[in-house]
């Protein structure tokens, strides 16, 4: 039986093509930009030896500085209040809808399947002001406020755009949370209620411990998710006013295929993954120290 | 224990002793009212959820001196469809929606073939090392789609097909791949191994297993990360972007962007009417799968 599952040739049909393709274009290509990160120019002008020295540029890169800054608050902010919202709602199907949750769930989720691009036209058109101006500034002119131009101020930009991240996503964090919550067994909230844990000192004491393993992997994914954010921000204000809102994923573009810096684009792209590992590996570290506690 | 028992007794006892007429509406009536905050929160958060797709769908009808002279909280005073006419006449709509297809859909069936096969492989073939080339493959899901970009463009350009399609459809099947693959290697773990054991024995070889019981027993599950795949492959920007050169390439995500570019501050109808296309028709795929949807992209998510 076992000669038979170990047959050489039909292993080697089926997991060929996905190892080939794997290796070839996804990890050479990464050890092949970790290389370019040494080096300076492009495939046309032709590449220079310059050592650390693009590392060094970044670090006193004002631009890559303020990218990078966007990148990190854009990631834990829209991390904390997404999963937090998420968590919410979570908890709202499954202990105060309850089964009548089907619905709901459905609508709040659908946001999450369109595209990035068209809710950032979404968005702007909503805060837009001027000849066309959309119900936000409408609102405001209501209650006898003058029209603000959301869009014109990094602060503007920002919240617009966590807004526009929590509106899409919060739908999506919800069903994730909620298939976690849906496991604790319902014999231990029953005897938590029995015994006295009511509201939110049941959330707090019962259910938040209980469901703290899928909390961590919504945080962990969300983190991943929203430091490579790309899309929403250059659909919503092309990294605008400026490049104050533009997150590391732009800088990089633009460096590599607009200045056609390629070693320099590879580098933001090294440091940008390596951000990632470090965000993924200190929420694990600090959950295994809360474990062990 | 014994005093839970009694207790969930007593609760479960009390109203049938006072199942009375005038006690029993006063007691829904005040489970009404007790609910009111409930149903207030749903309301506002269907509003928060459904206003600005509605609004944006609405606008779409709307002429140009609609949108300049009434307020942006109005609806439509007539329903025409000008405004998608114009879109998609002008603003090249059909021809991304028809390559963002082109690209999507040949994307899609290679990853998920490619995937279902790798995952066979991995899960229900015997040999070793296979975990180890399973963690080297989920390794993948880690790197950022920036790390491949700047390789890949100097590669497809070397070899000549930047201008096609083909750049777009490689780089999403490479993208899509390792997911794919770590979940189908799930699914199958899931699957007893007396099935393909019993196929074994009734004289068929891993290779004829794979294709008559492994592919119609995941048929559920390939649908799931088919449709994952499809959203993330149908909804990127950065990939298209990144390797379409020209404008007659471009997918819906790309065209989006450039219309806004377009249309901007000008016409505000055939940007409402692109965006309305990708909304309503989203939301019709949605509405009919949206169980497998949810539960794919959860799943996706959690494994990832």
């Amino acid at each position: 039986m076992n000669s038979i599952f170990g047959d050489r040739k039909t292993i080697f049909i089926l997991l060929a093509p996905a190892l080939v393709l794997y290796t070839l274009l996804k990890v050479v290509p990464v050890g092949w930009s970790l290389g370019l990160s040494f080096f300076e120019g492009n495939s046309l002008r032709g590449f220079e030896w310059v050592g650390v020295q693009n590392f060094t540029t970044f670090f006193t890169d004002p631009a890559a500085l303020q990218s990078m800054w966007v990148s990190v608050f854009f990631a834990i902010v829209a991390t904390a209040l997404q999963v937090a919202l998420g968590y919410a709602l979570a908890l709202l199907y499954v202990f105060v809808l309850r089964k009548g949750s089907t619905l709901v769930r459905t609508l709040v989720f659908f946001p999450t399947v369109l595209p990035t691009v068209a809710v950032a036209m979404l968005f702007r058109s909503f805060v837009a002001v001027g000849e066309n101006q959309g119900p936000i500034n409408d609102i405001i002119n209501f209650f006898g406020g003058e029209s603000v131009e959301v869009l014109a101020s990094t602060v503007g930009t920002m919240t617009t755009a966590i807004a526009m991240t929590l509106w899409s996503s919060m739908g999506f964090y919800a069903v994730l949370l909620y298939a976690g919550l849906l496991d604790i067994p319902e014999e231990v909230i029953e005897s938590a209620r029995l015994d006295g844990a009511n509201g939110f000192k049941l959330v707090r004491h019962i259910v938040v411990p209980l469901s703290l393993p899928i909390l961590l992997s919504s945080i962990i994914f969300s983190l991943n998710a929203t430091l490579k954010v790309f899309d929403s921000l250059l659909a919503l204000n092309g990294g605008g006013p400026g490049t104050s809102t533009a997150p590391m994923t732009l800088y990089m573009y633009r460096t590599a295929f607009e200045y056609a810096e390629y070693g320099y684009g590879s580098t933001i792209a090294v440091i940008l993954t390596a951000l990632c590992l470090v965000f993924t590996l200190a929420i694990f570290r600090s959950s295994r120290r809360k474990a062990e506690v | 224990m014994t005093l839970t028992h009694t207790d969930t007794a007593y609760t479960v006892a009390t109203p049938t002793v006072r199942k009375t007429g005038p006690n029993r509406t006063r007691r829904g009536l005040t489970k009404a009212l007790r609910r009111l905050p409930v149903w207030i929160l749903v309301a506002v958060l269907m509003i928060v959820v459904l206003y600005p797709q509605v609004w944006m769908v609405l606008g779409s009808f709307k002429t140009q001196s609609e949108f300049l002279s009434n307020p942006a909280l109005s609806l439509p005073e007539t329903w025409n469809f000008d405004n998608y006419v114009t879109a998609l006449t002008n603003g090249n709509v059909a021809r991304n929606w028809l390559n963002s297809v082109l690209v999507t859909i040949p994307s899609v069936l290679l990853i998920v073939f490619i995937g279902v096969a790798a995952g066979y492989a991995l899960e229900v073939m015997i040999w070793k090392g296979r975990n180890g080339v399973l963690l080297y493959i989920l390794a993948g899901i880690m790197v950022p789609g920036q790390m491949i970009l700047v390789p890949l463009f100097i590669t497809y350009f070397r070899i000549g097909i930047t201008d096609t399609l083909w750049p777009l459809i490689i780089t999403y099947t490479v993208m899509g791949l390792p997911l794919t693959t770590f979940l189908m290697a799930t699914y199958f773990r899931s699957v007893p191994r007396e099935i393909f054991e019993a196929a074994t024995v009734d004289g068929s070889g891993p290779l004829r297993s794979f294709f008559v019981i492994g592919i119609p027993m995941m048929k559920n599950s390939i649908i799931t990360v088919a449709l994952v795949q499809f959203f993330s492959v149908w909804n990127d920007l950065l990939i298209a972007l990144t390797f379409t050169t020209r404008p007659d390439l471009a997918t819906i995500q790309v065209g989006l962007l450039s219309l806004s570019d377009e249309y901007g501050s000008t016409q505000y109808g055939p940007l409402f009417a692109a965006v309305s296309i990708n909304i309503v028709v989203l939301l019709i795929l949605f509405l009919t799968l949206n169980k497998k949807i949810m539960a794919g992209m959860a799943g996706g998510a959690l494994k990832g």
